[in-house]
């Protein structure tokens, strides 16, 4: 179940419903409106780092503009039933959350095609939406369920969607960086013409990992798109203490780079697009989104030593993504501030739903221990705690 | 004590007044402990034990300072070191960026001119992106240079599974670190050995691996008055027997102490007498202690989390075949962590590590009984 088929599942009910709205007299049919242009100017101009930045002003449809209001309400609204389900103790370990993110997997997904690559690290949950994932999937893996994307195998950091070129999911910080100029390195071998967007946070940002990845990438042209999400702080510790140069997007130094308003969907998805173009005519290139994440780091971070809560609802009266695209709908006049409460209750039964779902989905069977140590193990025997008591053979 | 602070006070001069309020700070400290456990058993958490370690080793020696990720201004991401940014400043609590190789490379350098540092792993997981330094920089660097460059360093950090981590946040890396010669890996269970074995690994002249637990930093133990004193230590390299017994040795570190102990409270319902040897020290292994024990009880079971193929177990299999074969009755038993990466899933992750009653069937087997929970009236 697909998110894209979602969204106009959503809103087949306003045409059709004899309902008390007066919608079908007074609005365009927008459903299925994506020949009419908008043209929305992003909040800022992009800066530019060694390139000249594309235009602020970026082309988008009426269907796009609901659909991603529609999509990052149903991230927000996944984000915060995740965090109820940690504190009910049935998500364990760890559960990074992403809301107030959202635009930059939205941005990211409408410029890029599933067969462009997607890699990023723990704060994964929006990411894999975004590249198709299903909402029943995704909580029943948060749950360790045998439904879960990784079959309760994986949990919260690793959540992957290999036929949506999504490539997970990773624990340790800065991993994903080379693995996904690696991604792009079999691109570029095979001829493809698809790209890598390889995301990491202002944290993963100093790695040295990273530096040594993007030198060959650029050295051997490979079409690599570093994302640095820039949340401004790596767990407890604000970019200005972790890093000298904070202006991530200049790090590459002979890489070009691009600074973008990571809360403006349409800007994410100028600046995405832009990349990669750019990306398979010349080499890598950084997108730096300056972005804010509303939870601490983790559900095992409040979130408040080290930023004011001032701070964090100054972001989320200003900023905030979803408010942005609502703004802009409204001012468009594709729907009434009634049919946007309506999607987000919508995306809130959704959610429900599959989580009500998700905690039917029974737990592993006990032989899954022993499932996909390998991809062939030539019969090889694998052994339990006690190896008297619980081996098996691997396929 | 006065004659010593004033002997500091005169040594070093630029840090007199520090250390003359440190050290009366920590007299405070210690003297408030007591007197909040006057009556009855003293009891302090690990993560305590471990806490007042680091503030006393920083008190008494200005060379020792630590570094790590969120050590300073979050008080540590597990609150090991809550409290020694505003005790000791920012000069010897560094906040680092998210750089282990960069950062060990800077710990193992700054050893190698004579500072003292204790570089903090968020997990042993993420030592892996460091191993290079730990391993060719600080424990190969006395032997290369002829004993010219020693490396005072102690690498420290949960080991091991927490719960439900995964499989990138759940290994042992006892046997990785305990295979290199020129390390020394310690392997503290209970407060005591915690606060005495981290005060001995700072003060030890040689880098130190020091692998917590997660699960254990909220566990309280009793603690003896004279290890709440400030020059308490633990030597390395000895094991110790936390349970006398003659029927079975099972030997265990960490978390698995407390199984190995619980599992011995079973056993000895069903008439068999466990000896419990809580390693406390990987590298050097203490041979001697385990082969004497092993020639008392003639039976073996070995317990750890680890990944089970060259583990810790197989290395004390080998030591007791090598030295007291002739004692044994029965084979030598391993229980360890499942041989395969860690899953998620609640169910998976119970069976992927050792549970006790894994430890008690292990140890009926090599009793020669049948694994009945029902024991015989």
């Amino acid at each position: 179940m697909s998110l894209v088929r979602r969204s106009s599942d959503l809103l087949k009910p306003f045409t059709t419903a004899a309902s008390t709205t007066s919608f079908l007299n007074s609005r365009r049919h927008f459903s299925t409106d994506d020949t009419t242009t908008i043209t929305v100017e992003t909040s800022v101009p992009f800066t530019g780092h060694n390139c000249e930045p594309p235009s602020r002003s970026v082309d988008t449809t009426p269907t796009e503009l609901m659909k991603f209001f529609t999509d990052m309400a149903l991230m927000r609204r996944m984000e915060i039933a995740a965090d109820s389900l940690y504190k009910s103790k049935l998500i364990r370990g760890f559960c990074h959350l992403y809301d107030g993110q959202e635009a930059v997997c939205i941005g990211m997904e409408a410029a890029i095609t599933k067969k462009d690559c997607i890699i990023t690290a723990y704060r994964d949950h929006c990411i894999y939406l975004g590249r198709g994932g299903n909402l029943l999937q995704s909580f029943a893996e948060l749950m360790g369920r045998q439904d879960g994307c990784s079959n309760g195998k994986g949990g919260s950091m690793h959540f992957y969607k290999k036929d949506a070129c999504f490539f997970g999911g990773h624990g340790i910080v800065g991993a994903q960086v080379p693995l996904g100029c690696g991604l792009a390195f079999a691109q570029k071998y095979r001829k493809e013409d698809h790209v890598t967007f390889a995301m990491y946070g202002d944290g993963a940002a100093n790695q040295g990992q990273l530096f040594e990845a993007l030198n060959m990438a650029a050295l051997w042209d490979l079409p690599a798109i570093l994302v640095c999400e820039n949340n401004h702080y790596g767990m407890g510790t604000a970019e200005w203490r972790a890093a000298k140069s904070p202006a991530y997007y200049k790090r590459g130094d002979y890489v070009p780079g691009l600074k973008v308003d990571g809360m403006d969907a349409f800007a994410v998805k100028q600046a995405c697009k832009f990349a990669k173009e750019h990306a398979l005519k010349n080499g890598p290139i950084i997108l730096e989104m300056d972005t804010y994440r509303y939870h601490g780091h983790s559900m095992s971070d409040p979130g408040s030593t080290y930023r004011t809560r001032d701070e964090i609802s100054g972001v989320r009266q200003e900023r905030d993504p979803i408010e942005r695209i609502r703004k802009l709908v409204l001012a468009h006049d594709l729907a009434t501030e009634q049919q946007l409460k309506d999607i987000e209750k919508l995306a809130r039964k959704e959610v429900d739903e599959a989580i009500a779902k998700a905690k039917e989905s029974p737990m592993p069977a006990e032989s899954e221990l022993f499932t996909n140590v390998y991809r062939k193990g030539f019969g090889v025997e694998s052994f339990g705690a006690d190896r008297k008591e619980l081996r098996a053979t691997l396929p | 004590m006065l004659g010593t602070i004033r002997q500091k006070a005169v040594a070093a001069r630029s840090l007199s007044s520090q250390v003359l309020e440190n050290d009366l700070m920590r007299l405070r400290s210690v003297a408030s402990v007591m007197r909040h456990y006057s009556a009855g058993t003293k009891e302090m958490t690990v993560r305590d034990a471990l806490n007042s370690a680091l503030d006393e080793e920083m008190a008494a020696d200005p060379s020792v300072f630590v570094m790590g990720e969120e050590v300073g201004e979050y008080q540590g991401a597990y609150k090991i070191t809550k409290g020694l940014l505003d005790k000791y400043g920012p000069e010897r609590v560094v906040d680092t960026p998210i750089t282990e190789a960069g950062f060990a490379g800077i710990g193992v350098g700054s050893a190698y001119h004579g500072l003292r540092p204790v570089v903090e792993f968020m997990t042993f997981n993420f030592s892996m992106q460091a191993i290079d330094h730990i391993i060719n920089s600080a424990a190969k660097s006395n032997y290369m240079s002829a004993g010219q460059i020693n490396v005072p360093i102690v690498f420290r950090g949960p080991n091991g599974p927490a719960a439900g981590v995964g499989a990138q946040h759940s290994q042992c890396y006892g046997a990785w670190y305990g295979s290199v010669p020129g390390l020394k890996v310690l392997v503290p269970y209970s407060s005591e050995d915690a606060r005495g074995l981290l005060k001995a690994a700072i003060r030890d002249p040689d880098p130190v691996v020091f692998l917590e637990n997660e699960l254990l930093y909220g566990e309280s133990f009793p603690v003896s008055a004279e290890a709440l004193n400030s020059s308490f230590c633990l030597p390395i390299g000895k094991a110790k027997i936390e349970r006398e017994g003659k029927d079975i040795t099972i030997t265990a570190f960490s978390k698995m102490v407390g199984y190995a102990l619980k599992a011995a409270e079973i056993l000895e319902k069903d008439g068999i007498s466990a000896e419990v040897i809580n390693l406390r020290s990987i590298r050097p292994l203490d041979r001697a202690t385990i082969n004497a024990s092993v020639r008392k009880t003639n039976r073996l079971v070995t317990v750890e989390e680890g990944f089970p193929q060259h583990g810790i177990g197989a290395e004390i299999c080998a030591s007791v075949v090598e030295d007291s074969f002739g004692y044994l009755d029965a084979p030598v038993e391993r229980i360890a962590g499942a041989d395969v990466p860690t899953p998620y899933a609640a169910n998976l992750e119970r069976m992927a590590f050792p549970q006790i009653e894994d430890i008690v069937r292990a140890a009926r087997r090599v009793c020669y009984r049948k694994s009945s929970i029902a024991a015989s009236a």
